[in-house]
């Protein structure tokens, strides 16, 4: 498989606080990854270094085999769609396309206008005057009609609603079939991109904490509900995230805890098997240590 | 797609549904990886496991530059393979959970008998 992307031990720090800590990946060509983690993980930060917005304070980064600063043969193959895009104060969004259409070899201006009328974006309409959902759509649309060989959207969904949302990933689906490129993902709604994203990379607090496929990572985690002796029975010799009781029923979210056996050791010990979504798995993985949970608490009583 | 096994899994299964009730004749063309991905809105890549497992496992075969094509004899195979599953999927937790309710055999029995002359599916 081609690589499109080489990040070596990038680290970033911003005076005393490190964005970014030892980050090591690669993407492939042709892949829908979803990159994911907590608000100030250093998603942004990781886009705007492979972007070429910003640099790396160590650490080696590789875009189509060269370093993407400031190097016009690579950034003309990466689109960045974010929410903070500025335009000029003139622009509408036909201006938008115009410029478009010259900085991507591969822009696809029918597609763009096609995108454009099904999110009734006013071609006309002063991109300043453009509500939060259309400046939303707005960037989808670009992203998707620069059919980009590298395409990042970070949190392309603010002020989108639910059904525009389904026809940005039904959109991005469809075209990507036809036209497959590397796409990354930046979002909280992890469940409703779960199964488009062919691959996790999960951030936090700057560090790489998952890269790996989604098919993987699905059922990885289960709650186990039960009596609490029971789970305890299920839980031992497995990694456990969290605990919950409710009188004395206990539900403890264990990572791997589907193994061979575990589904009759369930069943003996009376104890049920949820799995956990991509979502759950996240919350779980990236949730502060909390100091007193309520576990503890009634522990200590 | 809504349960823990991958969705690769789940897809192949779905088209083995297909092909067991018939719905998919053996050598009928079977849908394209994208029109998968588009109608269970998943990653193209995630539907062409799938189908790529069927072909290793000779449920369907590739012509090359037309498409997938359900293979001779598959709906027999797979019959068969669902049926040396049943035992384990279905019997054991019927007769686990029947166990922990105390309802005994011929309780069992004529729950579905019952079951399935109300529904009008008895088994015959």
């Amino acid at each position: 498989m081609t690589t499109v992307v080489t990040a070596h031990g990038v680290t970033k720090r911003f005076g005393d606080v490190t964005a970014l800590d030892d980050v090591s990946f690669a993407l492939a060509e042709h892949t829908i990854y979803g990159l994911l983690g907590r608000n100030g993980a250093g998603k942004t930060t990781l886009m705007q270094i492979l972007t070429g917005q910003a640099f790396a304070s160590s650490g080696k980064v590789s875009v189509f085999d060269a370093p993407p600063v400031e190097n016009p043969a690579v950034l003309s193959k990466v689109c960045f769609v974010r929410e903070s895009q500025r335009y000029p104060h003139v622009y509408t969004v036909r201006h938008v396309f115009r410029t478009a259409r010259r900085l991507f070899a591969n822009w696809d201006d029918t597609f763009a206008h096609g995108l454009a009328a099904d999110f009734q974006l006013p071609a006309g309409r002063l991109v300043r005057r453009l509500s939060r959902g259309m400046l939303s759509a707005l960037g989808v649309t670009v992203g998707l009609a620069a059919r980009a060989p590298l395409t990042f959207f970070d949190e392309p969904y603010l002020g989108l609603d639910p059904a525009a949302r389904q026809l940005f990933y039904d959109r991005l689906l469809a075209d990507y079939a036809e036209h497959p490129r590397t796409v990354v993902l930046s979002t909280h709604l992890i469940d409703e991109v779960s199964d488009l994203i062919e691959r996790v990379l999960l951030i936090d607090r700057g560090r790489l904490l998952l890269d790996e496929d989604t098919d993987d990572l699905r059922g990885r985690a289960v709650a186990a509900t039960g009596r609490a002796e029971a789970v305890d029975g299920f839980a031992a010799g497995r990694t456990e995230l969290h605990r919950e009781r409710l009188s004395g029923l206990v539900r403890s979210t264990i990572l791997d805890g589907l193994g061979p056996h575990a589904k009759a050791l369930a069943q003996e010990l009376n104890v049920e098997l949820e799995p956990l979504s991509l979502q759950q798995l996240v919350v779980r993985l990236t949730a502060p240590p909390t100091t007193t949970a309520p576990a503890d608490r009634e522990a200590a009583r | 797609m809504d349960d823990d096994r991958p969705i690769f899994l789940q897809i192949a299964e779905l088209i083995e549904n297909s092909i067991i009730d018939g719905s998919l004749v053996e050598e009928a063309q079977v849908p394209s990886t994208n029109e998968l991905a588009a109608f269970h809105r998943i990653n193209p890549a995630t539907a062409a496991k799938g189908v790529n497992q069927l072909v290793s496992e000779g449920t369907l075969y590739k012509r090359r530059g037309i498409g997938m094509f359900v293979a001779g004899g598959a709906r027999a195979r797979l019959r068969e393979r669902r049926r040396e599953r049943f035992t384990e999927q279905y019997v054991e937790p019927l007769l686990a959970e029947a166990r922990k309710l105390g309802i005994g055999h011929d309780e069992l029995m004529k729950m579905i008998d019952s079951f399935g002359a109300a529904v009008g599916r008895d088994l015959g």
